[in-house]
């Protein structure tokens, strides 16, 4: 196994997913595969290969700095799950 | 007990300098960026991670990037620069991820010289400045049951610093954190404001045993936010990390937070569990891809910095140094004191340096006025200066004259006439003056005569009280030493 349970609980956790106790071990297997086939991409010399940030052979467009965007306050916190007249509401996070 | 056995601690710190570009709009969408704003008025569907946006890079932000690059002599100003996303999941940023430039930063491997404890030149180096969009606001303190959140900072453009592990102390690290702040004001790229969050800077803080190679375990403080708190939290932090290793214990690796309030740092418990950012390219955004041209056009937007304008000042013009820091320093000031200097004939720029820093320094604190108000222009300044220069009027006039000039289009000749200001340097007159002035004080004369030095002073004083300060005091003196 190139993957445990644990590691699967903790990327749970950072991805925010909620994973039960009996899920565990399916998604351990099935991340085992895609580990395993990683590996096998890790074993081609790449050392003169120039690395690829992006399949599209095209160059990033450059915008002028000019504001265009108006106030879209209140469409965006209608859509919120919980917001008053001027915030976002979540539960507390303090530091 | 003995001394001699007590281990000596070095420091070394690292820094990681967050500063607000000076843009209209944001990194990726066209949405002001105006500080102070009403809250969630400055958001567009992109910032809010609505699905279906996509970003759009501001070129204002690739071109400050470049002159940052520059300003600190970087080795490598990337042709080709590409964005990652570093996740995580924090309600002030909507997208659970940020854009940042992780593998392909558009600066590396810069430097800056500082001055070390000892008053020595010391190289820092800055290991890169990428490019990065700043985060939303949380408010804690508008309900106990909710954080409020506020997205209007959401995609402010940013450029981070990082500096090598070069500073040896909290001193050095507040000295490489004013340069850096000089250079990027100096730019005009950011704004400089520390209240308002503009330049903010993490801390990476180790102790290690005087003659250890390795590094020590690093504490990272985070979001400091004034000169003052910087210096205060390295300290502090020293003082906990070598207290705890001397107690037998270790430091932990960990991001810490300042509290001023208490002076002391304490663990961030959030950042604990996620150190994991799961970095990887950004889909949306590809290559940002440029020429040596495109670079290089950005050359002349570099101006002369501090650092070489106090070496202009002392070689060129023998200012003292104290006087050459204090106008390099200060951008207005050193354009303005430059703006004379050029204009001037016979008059010395030390003299413009000594009226600047002293009598007009004084004119503008009682008038509560900045430099750039331009209540005397450069013009006028310098021909007070030349009449200075050529005697017509003494030092002392020199301040009721640019009293006159506040705030009018009069020149020095102009109020000097008016006014009659012009130094006495007749002999004839002043003699005249000089002997009325012994007739009237016979005592003092004899005393003077007799040797006491401070006669010649009390008498010089007379004679510039009897001229209203018009007597040339070199002749003066002449006169008095004659007798």
């Amino acid at each position: 196994m190139l993957i445990n349970r644990k590691e699967v609980q903790q990327i749970a956790v950072l991805a925010k997913l909620n994973v039960s106790e009996d899920e565990i071990d399916t998604i351990v297997t099935s991340l085992d595969s895609v580990v395993e086939m990683i590996n096998h991409i890790n074993e081609v010399d790449t050392n003169e290969v120039k690395p690829m940030a992006n399949p599209m052979d095209a160059v990033q467009r450059l915008r002028a700095d000019e504001v265009t965007e108006t106030s879209n306050k209140e469409v965006l916190l209608s859509m919120a799950t919980n917001a008053d007249e001027d915030y976002f509401l979540v539960p507390t996070v303090v530091e | 007990m003995s001394n001699q056995n007590k281990t000596q601690w070095e420091t070394v710190i690292g820094l990681e300098i967050h500063t607000q570009l000076k843009t209209k709009s944001k990194l990726f969408a066209g949405t002001n960026t105006a500080y102070g704003a009403e809250p969630n008025t400055q958001v567009s569907f992109l910032e809010a991670a609505i699905p279906g946006t996509l970003p759009v890079f501001n070129e204002k932000v690739l071109r400050y990037a470049i002159r940052f690059g520059l300003a600190v002599g970087a080795k490598l100003i990337a042709k080709e620069s590409t964005f990652d996303r570093k996740n995580y999941f924090y309600p002030d940023s909507p997208k659970a991820y940020q854009i940042t430039q992780l593998n392909h930063p558009i600066v590396e491997h810069g430097q800056l010289i500082i001055e070390d404890d000892k008053g020595k030149e010391k190289v820092i180096r800055i290991n890169r400045a990428h490019i990065e969009e700043d985060a939303g606001k949380s408010i804690h303190d508008k309900y106990a049951q909710y954080s409020a959140i506020d997205l209007n900072r959401c995609g402010t453009p940013l450029i981070e610093i990082v500096s090598e592990p070069d500073l040896s102390s909290a001193k050095e690290a507040v000295r490489y954190m004013r340069s850096i702040h000089t250079i990027v004001t100096h730019l005009g790229i950011c704004d400089g404001n520390l209240q308002e969050g503009s330049f903010r800077c993490d801390a990476n803080v180790s102790v290690r045993p005087v003659g250890q190679k390795e590094l020590g375990t690093r504490t990272e403080l985070k979001n400091i936010n004034s000169f003052r708190f910087v210096e205060k939290a390295i300290n502090i932090e020293i003082k906990r990390q070598i207290k705890l290793i001397e107690s037998g214990g270790t430091v932990t690796q960990e991001t810490r937070l300042y509290d001023a309030d208490k002076n002391q740092t304490r663990p961030m418990r959030s950042k604990e569990e996620a150190n994991d950012y799961r970095y990887f390219s950004d889909p949306d955004l590809l290559p940002v891809v440029i020429d040596q041209a495109y670079i290089d056009n950005e050359k002349q937007f570099i101006p002369e910095f501090p650092a070489q304008k106090i070496k202009r000042y002392i070689m060129g013009l023998a200012l003292k140094s104290d006087d050459a820091k204090i106008i390099a320093n200060d951008k207005e000031l050193s354009e303005y004191f430059d703006a004379i200097v050029q204009k001037l004939k016979k008059a010395k720029a030390k003299i413009a340096a000594n009226l600047i820093l002293g009598e007009f320094s004084a004119l503008l604190n009682a008038n509560d006025a900045k430099v750039e108000d331009d209540n005397i222009t450069a013009t006028q300044f310098a021909q007070l200066l030349e009449a200075l220069a050529a005697g017509t009027i003494s030092h002392k006039i020199a301040k009721v004259v640019m009293e006159k000039m506040w705030a009018t289009d009069n020149t020095a000749a102009q109020i000097i006439d008016k006014e009659g200001l012009a130094q006495v340097s007749d002999t004839g007159e002043l003699e005249a003056i000089v002997k009325e002035i012994i007739k009237n004080n016979p005592s003092q004369f004899e005393a003077y005569k007799n040797g006491d030095m401070k006669m010649f002073n009390y008498f010089v004083g007379q004679v510039m009280k009897q001229t209203k300060g018009r007597a040339n005091p070199a002749q003066v003196k002449t006169l008095l030493e004659e007798l």
